[in-house]
């Protein structure tokens, strides 16, 4: 989430706007986002509703409960999905690059 | 207190550095967090230390205590990088499989959700004329 802020002007040149989604209540979010800096969007899914629609609720995370698997999608102007990564280890996460890489040029 | 014991205390810290430094500093690093090759670097270090603590306190005339006192710490130290290999490379992979989660080349689900700052966001109000969308979704729990 760091590394996409850092480059964030990057993804605003390209037209992409970033938003994180997640289970936690938006103050939250809030609190976390100013003290680490953040700008783009940090949407609240407390019910996990769009978490389930995408199919990516993660029920009884160790430590964690009820909340969402790792996963971004790049949407285009259509609402067409034109790239996914659902990673399979959580540590392991997309880096901005890779993004923008896909963007630049798609496969 | 022998250099043994004070050897294998310090083993001990140092593999209880790995183990905290991980989620608190390196996973801030992308080359330190997808691979955790710094925190097994420390962990080598620390039981390497611990090693050499063990065998300087088995000696034949070491104390009773400190040789208690060195396998006490080879024991955490080496539960400690086994609570950190079961954190990094085991309970992190247990996901679910999202089978049904939105593929390349199909529609992404529209949505309205709350934003932080006390607005709403509706997917599609957002898309169209040249604007993209990322959807970063992440476990929380901040």
């Amino acid at each position: 989430m760091r590394s996409f802020q850092e480059r964030l002007a990057e993804f605003v040149e390209r037209g992409i706007e970033i938003a994180a989604i997640s289970v936690d209540p938006a103050d939250v979010s809030r609190e976390h986002a100013e003290k680490l800096g953040f700008t783009f969007a940090f949407l609240s899914d407390a019910g996990a509703e769009v978490i389930r629609r995408y199919d990516l609720f993660h029920p009884d995370a160790v430590d964690e409960g009820d909340i969402a698997r790792p996963a971004e999608f790049l949407i285009d102007p259509n609402g067409t999905v034109r790239w996914v990564d659902l990673t399979d280890d959580y540590w392991v996460r997309t880096r901005p690059e890779t993004v923008l890489e896909a963007f630049d040029s798609p496969s | 207190m022998g250099a043994g014991f004070l050897l294998s205390l310090l083993g001990f810290l140092v593999c209880a550095g790995a183990f905290v430094s991980y989620p608190t500093f390196f996973v801030r690093i992308p080359m330190t967090r997808d691979l955790p090759w710094a925190s097994w670097l420390l962990f080598a270090l620390g039981l390497g230390l611990v090693v050499v603590g063990i065998r300087r306190s088995f000696t034949p005339s070491g104390s009773r205590s400190v040789k208690i006192a060195s396998t006490a710490f080879a024991g955490l130290s080496v539960a400690v990088l086994g609570f950190f290999l079961f954190m990094t490379e085991v309970s992190s992979r247990w996901l679910p499989v999202s089978a049904n989660a939105p593929k390349v080349g199909a529609e992404a689900p529209d949505f309205t959700l709350p934003d932080a700052r006390g607005g709403i966001f509706r997917l599609a109000d957002r898309l169209g004329a040249g604007r993209w969308v990322l959807l970063i979704f992440y476990r929380g729990h901040w």
